[in-house]
């Protein structure tokens, strides 16, 4: 394995530990707002609490390693992404901003506010529309590169159908992921009535999911047709995500083994995540920029995988101790903690 | 606006703008979790709830700072791309280990906090408890050293070749340990811990001074202005080695900022003043000797001046003002715990005087000034380079043509998260007095001696 390849596979890992971290995060903040302002079932919200609190801080670092990571293994990302995403890359930061002041502001603060209930729910449900961005530039004619400047299209970018499905599935897969997660959270607390919503945001978000799956590989054979075979050219992998799915929707249906129903949605996202991106290489930007020509040198590559290594075995048990402690810890999630 | 639109400009006024913003919290988000560290051990030790509830209390209103230190944090990570895309296309082939490195240091200061928050009183063993905050302190003081020494780099790039704009020759650790990260990392941890104490110590005095006097507030001071004498005399002695270090690497820095233009030996400090149209320095007072002190440690060194470099590669001679100011401060900062620790080893019934508190409750506020001017000077003290010697700041900057609306989009952000933080804080303490907690907790019923 070439360092180029481990660099991006490294940060694509992050990139899918972000994915399904805060979509779970995302999500509940969602329907939290929306229980709110619906007046019903006080007690899901508690339970959306206790699981978001401890780990709120952790799910944006995710994102934090995946672009540092990026610039440090690929430094020409910085020249043509950089330059492209001022405009919206501000926006996602300011959503950003707004999610994690106000749900700290709400969670700490003296008292629960339904303002700042309605800012953090928003903003995270426009948080993975805004960064969609980024994947959607990657396959190529959003941007004008001439030779010492890099400029975003935007019209081309807000009247593209692949755009559009993009950030339709970004959204329903938030609160899908979030809802399979909380069913499975709510079943371990015993928690009967928020159970039953949840099983049902699941299988209802469920439908969304696939069909907007759908519509993007319909749309990129449109749009980057070179990308499109390479996928096909890998389509079991898409395949195995179908089945993942098929099997942790039927779980869900079924009322059975939920923690393996979520563990199952992990699987159909990672395979479609690995799956989309390995049939995206060896482009980072379609088709300016390829991993080879824009990566780090040799040294910095080695120090850079180096000192990752040595982060992880600090993080990896510092991240089972803090799940044994809250998710995984039965007394905590019936709150007798 | 009346400014003719130029990209690298109004870069350069959003990234001081967020960092500007940023340092507040980040300084509090480095500082903080060591007081808490300091006040649980004592509770611990002396068997004292006061000092558990004083940690405690600091920790719920650590959350609500650090909130906003991340999130700002976040913006300037995402920031130095999108305002600087040909610097870190540059720079990221040199410093992104430690830039990386910080990610993980504030990864597992995020993953401790969470746990900490969370279990208070979940463990038998109180000592358990404490031990988490050791790694929230590494975590924290770690991300500060490795972020410093991101910019240490900026003012004294090493580690590679540059021939004919190619890099060459990298070697990430010299980069990393480049000659201005010593003193520049240590500066920043030191103050970051003095700002901190002195924050926790203003909350403490302006109690006091409004008339609750009641114990816990009184050992919120004294272990707050105890760990201020420390860490400023820490800050005075790294101080005068920073000198010291720009005397030798980035002496127009240092001339810049002591309107030094001639060099010269036996070389006075220029304290306070201002400048004429024609730089000619006006009611300053010249302390004799005492630049080529401070420059080499010897009262007959010789000290470059500014004339020694070209025009277009000297930095603003405005630095001076805030290289005084943050000077001023500092040593403000030092004589006050220094008259409250003699106070109340000479005088205790003066301890706490009406006019100490207020030197201490004005400490806080200060502090923080002093941060935000120091760093000022750090930074434009280099100008008119992003990468010393190497890369201009224009040539680093972006070309996109909307980084004005930007600026005042994160102009109204910030405005708006600092109100707010401000507001959650207030409510957060008024509605949950000390009084009434030491009760609800049966502190003072069980006899935490007052």
């Amino acid at each position: 394995m070439t360092y180029e390849i481990l660099g991006i596979t490294v940060l694509w890992l992050f990139l899918y530990g972000y994915l399904i971290v805060g979509s779970i995060d995302f999500g509940a903040g969602f329907f939290h707002f929306y229980n709110k302002i619906s007046r019903k079932n006080y007690q899901v919200n508690k339970l959306i609490q206790r699981y978001l609190s401890p780990v709120w801080e952790v799910t944006n670092v995710f994102l934090v390693f995946f672009f540092v990571g990026i610039v440090g293994f690929f430094p020409d990302t910085a020249y043509y992404y950089g330059t492209a995403l001022l405009v919206p890359g501000s926006i996602s930061i300011v959503l950003i901003a707004i999610r994690g002041s106000y749900y700290a502001f709400n969670t700490y603060g003296s008292k629960d506010s339904r303002v700042y209930s309605f800012l953090y729910g928003m903003s995270g449900l426009l948080i993975p529309a805004s960064f969609t961005i980024v994947l959607t530039i990657s396959e190529g004619d959003y941007l004008d590169v001439s030779k010492d400047r890099v400029t975003l299209l935007l019209r081309e970018l807000l009247t593209s159908t692949y755009s559009w499905s993009v950030v339709v599935l970004a959204v329903v897969s938030v609160l899908y992921i979030s809802a399979a997660f909380l069913t499975y959270y709510s079943y371990k607390a015993g928690d009967t009535a928020s159970h039953q919503v949840f099983r049902r945001y699941t299988l209802f978000w469920a439908g969304p999911t696939i069909l907007a799956s759908l519509l993007i590989f319909y749309t990129i054979s449109r749009h980057n047709p070179e990308h499109f075979r390479s996928m096909l050219d890998i389509s079991w992998v898409f395949i195995l995500s179908f089945l993942f799915f098929l099997g942790a929707v039927l779980l869900v249906y079924r009322k059975q083994r939920l923690g393996l129903a979520f563990v199952l949605v992990m699987f159909q996202f990672f395979s479609a995540w690995f799956g989309y991106g390995a049939s995206h290489l060896p482009y980072l930007l379609y088709p300016h920029l390829t991993m080879y020509d824009g990566f780090v040198n040799e040294t910095m590559a080695a120090a850079l995988i180096a000192a990752f290594i040595a982060g992880l075995l600090l993080l990896i048990p510092s991240l089972v101790l803090l799940m044994r402690l809250f998710l995984f810890d039965a007394d905590y999630v019936r709150g007798n903690k | 606006m009346f400014l003719e639109y130029d990209a690298a400009v109004f870069s350069r006024m959003l990234t001081g703008l967020t960092l500007g913003f940023h340092i507040i919290f980040a300084t509090i988000g480095v500082g903080v979790p060591l007081m808490i560290a300091f006040a649980e051990w004592m509770g611990i030790r002396k068997n004292d709830e006061h000092y558990r509830l004083l940690a405690r209390r600091w920790a719920r209103g650590f959350v609500v700072t650090v909130a906003v230190g991340v999130v700002t944090g976040t913006s300037i990570g995402l920031q130095l791309n999108l305002l600087w895309p040909n610097f870190m296309q540059l720079a990221g082939q040199t410093i992104s280990l430690p830039l990386f490195m910080e990610v993980f240091a504030f990864f597992f200061e995020a993953i401790f906090f969470g746990i900490y928050l969370y279990t208070w009183d979940r463990f038998k063993s109180r000592t358990r408890h404490l031990l988490l905050m050791i790694p929230i302190v590494i975590g924290a003081s770690f991300s500060a050293f490795f972020i410093t020494s991101v910019n240490s780099f900026m003012n004294a790039p090493r580690g590679f070749e540059l021939t004919n704009g190619v890099i060459t020759d990298i070697n990430p650790l010299a980069a990393m340990f480049n000659p201005a990260a010593p003193t520049k990392t240590a500066h920043v941890l030191v103050t970051c811990y003095l700002t901190s104490a002195f924050v926790l110590g203003m909350i403490g005095a302006v109690k006091m001074l409004k008339g609750d006097r009641h114990v816990y507030h009184k050992k919120a001071l004294q272990l707050t202005m105890t760990a201020a004498f420390v860490f400023s005399i820490g800050t005075v002695g790294i101080g005068d080695l920073s000198g010291k270090y720009l005397a030798e690497y980035q002496p127009e820095k240092l001339a810049a900022g002591e309107w030094h233009f001639q060099t010269q030996t036996e070389a006075p400090l220029v304290v306070g003043g201002v400048l004429t149209e024609d730089n000619e320095v006006q009611y300053a007072l010249e302390v004799p000797y005492a630049l080529s002190i401070l420059a080499h440690g010897t009262p007959s060194a010789e000290v470059i001046g500014l004339e020694e470099f070209p025009k277009e590669n000297r930095p603003p001679l405005i630095v001076h003002y805030f290289f005084d100011s943050m000077v001023t401060i500092g040593i403000y900062l030092a004589f006050v715990p220094l008259l409250y620790l003699f106070l109340r080893w000479k005088k205790p019934d003066w301890m706490h005087h009406k006019v100490l508190l207020s030197g201490i409750a004005v400490g806080g506020p200060l502090s923080i000034l002093a941060t935000e001017l120091g760093w000022v000077y750090a930074e434009v003290g280099r100008q008119p380079w992003i990468l010393h010697g190497i890369m201009r700041t224009p040539e680093g900057a972006t070309t996109s043509s909307h980084v004005d609306a930007m600026l005042y989009l994160f102009l109204g952000l910030y405005a708006v998260l600092g109100i707010s933080s401000a507001v959650v804080l207030r409510k957060m303490f008024k509605n949950n007095p000390v009084a009434h907690e030491l009760e609800s907790r049966g502190i003072d019923r069980r006899g935490g001696s007052s």
